[in-house]
């Protein structure tokens, strides 16, 4: 690893105002800094989001669960409140990685790094959530701007995600055994305004699969996919699957999501 | 360079550091605690794991920084008047080990687990020690080890 500055703000304000051109937010490490060991990454300076109080914490209100950017993967898996509002969701944060992977790694993390094989992206976007920033609010479908990429601005920061409550949803992830990131992960939900599937890991980037929302508005059912493919067009081709055998796996996992959805 | 200040063991414990140092590297190093191992040093083995405010993580994936203020216990923190932990009696009992390199952070991640499932069934001993990877025993006999300890601590 190469050497960095180590900032530690103890105000959102302070953040940003130490966030110049080199420097890098670090909120829970678990990808940045592997990715730094590796030295993939060099940033002259880290701002530590973990003294800023505010940004942890869920909340369940009404129609919606709002989860603090620095939550922690295991505290969203463990939590009553969002097993109840959101089984899919507490059901996800307790698939990602390993359990000292979880008891690390933050929501905020995850969204703003966005690997394409990450977990949390399917729900945000399968939910139709909404990313909270110190600046903004994003929509699910204007956050995510493929490979490792997000609308987030240079000195922007995730303060909370909101995720508004769906009929019925569920997440099945078909783990990568090696690295535990999803090979495919797909989210389904009924909302009340449509059915939405949001797909990891298949692509360049988390997409919706817009032919099986097509199929599922008419009947949710999986029986409604039976006929529906996706186009290998596209998908991640490479050693541990063809982009044939990831498309193929996209609507298997649609299917079992709808029938496991609640 | 920053201080960092945190208690190991029950110790407490400061220094300054470099931000680079790797919580790892801090107890091995710094504290001359060498039975926290790094086994591979790209996040995945789980041989680093030590207990942060009582869960389990990689101590090659935390900065020292990181722990600043922190409540840190490492394998050599367990045994209690030359009594070694249940869990790591257990480990010698069932044969839970062979070359040893992986069981400080196995016993660590085994702790964790048996707090939050003080009564772990087969599948889930082994699903929460997805992070923790053995070369040696093919885990049949860690998994009895786990599930020892946690009926001997009254689960
Ligand atoms: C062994 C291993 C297995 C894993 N398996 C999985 C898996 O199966 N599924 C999965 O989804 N993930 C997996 N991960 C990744 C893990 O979930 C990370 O925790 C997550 O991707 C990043 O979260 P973090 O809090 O650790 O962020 P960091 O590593 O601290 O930061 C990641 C990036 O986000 C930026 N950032 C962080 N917080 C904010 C914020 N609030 N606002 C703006 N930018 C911010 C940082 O600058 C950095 O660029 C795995 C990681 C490891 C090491
Ligand atoms: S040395 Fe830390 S996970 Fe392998
Ligand atoms: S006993 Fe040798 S690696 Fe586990």
């Amino acid at each position: 690893m190469y050497e960095f500055e180590y900032r530690k703000p103890a105000s959102l304000d302070q953040a940003v105002a130490m966030l110049d051109e080199d420097a890098k937010i670090l909120a829970g490490g678990q990808s940045l800094l592997p990715t730094m060991k590796m030295r993939l990454a060099s940033p002259g300076a880290l701002v530590d989001l973990a003294a800023i109080p505010g940004l942890s914490g869920i909340t369940v209100a009404g129609n919606t669960v709002e989860i603090g950017a620095m939550t922690r993967h295991a505290e969203v898996a463990a939590s009553k409140e969002v097993a109840e509002a959101i089984p899919a969701l507490a059901d996800l944060a307790g698939k990602i990685g390993d359990r000292q992977v979880r008891n690390r790694g933050t929501i905020g993390g995850s969204l703003a790094n966005n690997d394409p094989a990450a977990d949390y992206p399917a729900a945000v976007l399968g939910l139709g959530a909404t990313v909270h920033t110190n600046k903004r609010a994003i929509a699910a479908d204007d956050f995510f701007q493929g490979l490792f990429e997000t609308a987030l601005g240079e000195d922007e920061i995730i303060t909370k995600v909101s995720f508004p409550l769906p009929e019925a949803a569920a997440y099945e992830k078909f783990v990568q055994p090696a690295s535990r990131f999803a090979l495919v992960g797909v989210f389904v939900a009924r909302t009340g305004s449509g059915v939405r599937v949001a797909v990891t890991g298949a692509g360049p980037g988390v997409f919706r699969a817009t032919a099986l929302e097509t199929a599922l508005g008419g009947s949710f059912t999986p029986a409604a996919l039976d006929n529906v493919e996706i186009a290998a067009d596209g998908l991640n081709n490479d050693l541990h699957g063809s982009a044939e055998y990831r498309a193929h796996l996209v609507t298997v996992l649609a299917k079992r999501a709808v029938a496991a959805a609640r | 360079m920053p201080t960092v200040t945190m208690t190991v063991n029950g110790k407490q414990v400061s220094a300054d550091i470099d931000p680079r140092t790797l919580l790892a590297d801090f107890i091995r190093v710094n504290l001359d605690l060498t039975g926290t191992h790094i086994g591979c040093d790209t996040s995945q083995c789980g041989a680093c794991t030590i207990l942060v405010n009582g869960d389990a993580v990689k101590s090659c994936t935390m900065l020292a920084v990181q722990a600043d203020g922190a409540e840190v216990t490492t394998i050599e923190g367990l045994a209690e008047n030359g009594e070694m932990h249940p869990m790591q009696a257990a480990f010698k009992e069932h044969h839970g080990l062979q070359c040893g390199f992986c069981t400080p952070g196995m016993v660590m991640s085994a702790i964790d687990l048996v707090k939050r499932h003080p009564n772990p069934d087969e599948a889930t001993i082994r699903e929460e020690l997805d992070g923790n990877i053995c070369r040696c025993t093919g885990y049949h006999n860690i998994v009895k080890a786990v599930k020892a300890a946690a009926d001997a601590t009254g689960g």
